[in-house]
């Protein structure tokens, strides 16, 4: 695999959202309008990128038995910072974050490419994987909070286009499982006639 | 009276799954069939509780006392794993029974969010001991409850014709907006 | 490249301790540097409440004073504004645990006759299009509460016989709000001689 196949996976043939169905929980949980979901698309992409990073850098050093322990801890730390600097920088997205920051550390997206991609492939290759299975994260988080906020309260980046009252289950729980099964099933197609 | 407001809040007002979305992974993964789903939830019980209590006296005795917060996220998933570990080894040589009817989910639960979830909240929330424990308690009885009734649902949806492109996790996903909506009637009784 | 270090005790043991120490160690560096932008951010959002609140000042005092409501334990920060010798208003911290998502923290401002002159949320988990209502960036329903004076404005809502329009389909939301600013108005008039 190229370079740019490995940086382009992501985005639509691996698509970790909606294709390989991962990381669902704040999937569903932020995406209430499209600048959540791209905040935490983002704050995931750190995570990935710095994580492959590491975990290649010492996937050599690391023995077998404890490997899993070990990403935990590095992954961890890396979300810690994230939830640090977010707090400090950008505290109105945390606020609307809130416990979804932490739980970047059981997203399985976070550890599956550390256990799948990054402890068998080179430093370079492992980065590009990070920041394409990351941005692939947050264009589908970006997405699903589009599409929640434009039905729900018809704005898309709180700008209004359509003054109206909308259907607002799709910003309440179930608009969101509803919103994204359709959003499956339509890509479901589109890989398919492809 | 505030514990009953916990349990009822926990199981259906805010359930965790329909409602916060935690534990999304488990909840479609496992939710195939009635009788794997309802050994899922026990096994969430089991280590829901003993997690929300360690992580509780993790961070009010050794956190807190030594002004390092911050390493919250980092401590809380380590004495998660540790304790899945634990469990599934003493569980082992005890029970030989209880661990052939959970083992199989006992490690899928260390990546559970719930789980971690629920002991952060619970220390974001300010409970005391007794309250975190009926919380974790009573949010692994509403994660059981949505589970189930989601499989019992999905045993039926197989049987069912679907369009094609809506077969599997679409037809799940609208499925569960639909539970979610339902659930939603509970809002305003506590 | 070097070969992989075998799974004995003694590697597996010191790795953990030392991938554990150097993170432990990066992370407490990183928590120093943000300490600082993190209490700034919180001060500034509490400055910038307390402007929006209450008319023009040029001196703040700060009192914390026991809840006039509710567990003896709680206690409500009041900022005390000044201008020149004058008494001009006070922004009151104050909170509720009845909101649908939890705790709710708002600022109220009131005027030297207890008028509630503006009020602004610090924090809340209300559900967006619905409880988030209350937020000053998502509608103007907070705005009936202003110039309004406790002594004929029944903290309330219409639904408890009181004078406060709830939020639609939000009663639980709105009844929080209308909790957290009485708190505010009740403790307020109970310790008006300590100001």
């Amino acid at each position: 695999m190229n370079n740019l196949q490995n940086f382009t996976k992501g985005f639509f043939k691996e698509n970790p959202v909606f294709v390989l169905l991962l990381g669902m929980c704040p999937t569903l949980g932020v995406t209430t309008s499209a600048i959540n979901g791209l905040g935490m698309g983002l704050a995931t992409t750190f995570v990935l990128v710095m994580s492959n990073l590491v975990v290649s850098l010492v996937k050599d050093f690391i023995p077998d038995k404890v490997r899993i322990p070990s990403f935990i801890v590095i992954i961890a730390s890396f979300v810690t910072v994230v939830e640090l600097a977010m707090q400090g920088y950008a505290p109105a997205l945390f606020d609307q974050l809130g416990l979804f920051i932490p739980l970047i550390v059981v997203n399985c997206i976070v550890l599956g490419r550390a256990e799948a991609f990054a402890s068998k492939n080179t430093v370079f290759s492992s980065v590009v994987d990070g920041l394409s299975m990351g941005l692939g994260f947050a264009l589908a988080l970006m997405i699903l909070g589009s599409v929640r906020e434009l039905l729900g309260s018809g704005a898309i980046f709180n700008i209004k286009l359509i003054n109206h009252d909308m259907i607002l289950v799709f910003v309440l729980a179930p608009g969101a499982f509803i919103a994204l099964g359709y959003l499956i099933a339509l890509m479901n197609k589109l890989n398919k006639t492809k | 009276m505030t514990y009953i407001i916990i349990i009822i809040s926990a199981i259906f007002v805010n359930n965790i799954v329909l409602a916060q979305f935690l534990g999304i992974c488990p909840f479609l993964g496992v939710s195939n069939k009635i009788s794997t789903s309802v050994g899922m939830g026990s096994a969430v019980l089991f280590v829901m509780t003993l997690a929300t209590i360690v992580t509780w006296l993790v961070q009010n005795y050794v956190l807190m006392p030594l002004g390092i917060p911050f390493l919250q996220t980092i401590a809380f998933i380590l004495v998660i794993a540790a304790l899945v570990q634990m469990v599934e080894i003493i569980l082992k040589k005890v029970s030989p029974a209880l661990y052939s009817a959970l083992g199989v989910f006992l490690p899928l639960i260390t990546t559970n969010c719930a789980v971690l979830g629920v002991a952060i909240l619970t220390i974001q929330k300010d409970f005391n001991l007794m309250e975190g424990v009926v919380f974790a308690i009573a949010n692994a009885l509403g994660f059981s409850l949505a589970l189930v009734t989601f499989a019992s649902i999905r045993e039926h949806l197989d049987l069912m014709e679907v369009p094609a492109g809506m077969k599997g996790v679409p037809i799940a996903l609208v499925t569960a907006g639909i539970l979610a909506l339902a659930f939603m009637g509970f809002t305003g009784i506590v | 490249m070097a070969a992989k270090r075998e799974s004995t005790f003694f590697n597996m043991v010191s790795t953990l301790l030392l991938v554990s120490a150097i993170s432990a160690l990066a992370l407490g560096s990183v928590y120093n540097l943000t300490k600082e932008p993190i209490a700034l951010a919180k001060k500034k959002k509490q400055e910038e409440a307390i402007k929006a609140v209450l008319p023009a000042f040029d001196r703040l005092v700060t009192k914390k004073f026991k809840s006039g409501v509710g567990e003896e334990k709680d206690s409500l920060q009041f900022n005390l504004a000044y201008q020149g010798d004058q008494f001009v208003g006070a922004a009151i911290n104050t909170f509720t645990n009845k909101g649908f998502g939890g705790e709710i923290k708002l600022m109220v401002g009131l005027l030297p006759d207890e008028t509630i002159n503006n009020i602004s949320v610090l924090e809340h988990k209300e559900t967006p299009g619905l409880g988030d209502k209350m937020a000053k960036s998502k509608s103007t329903w907070s705005n009936q509460f202003n110039g309004k004076n406790p002594a004929t404005f029944k903290l309330a809502v219409k639904k408890d016989k009181g004078d406060v329009d709830a939020i639609t389909a939000a009663t639980i939301s709105s009844r929080a709000y209308t909790d957290a600013v009485n708190r505010a108005v009740v403790t307020f008039g109970a310790n008006k001689g300590g100001i």
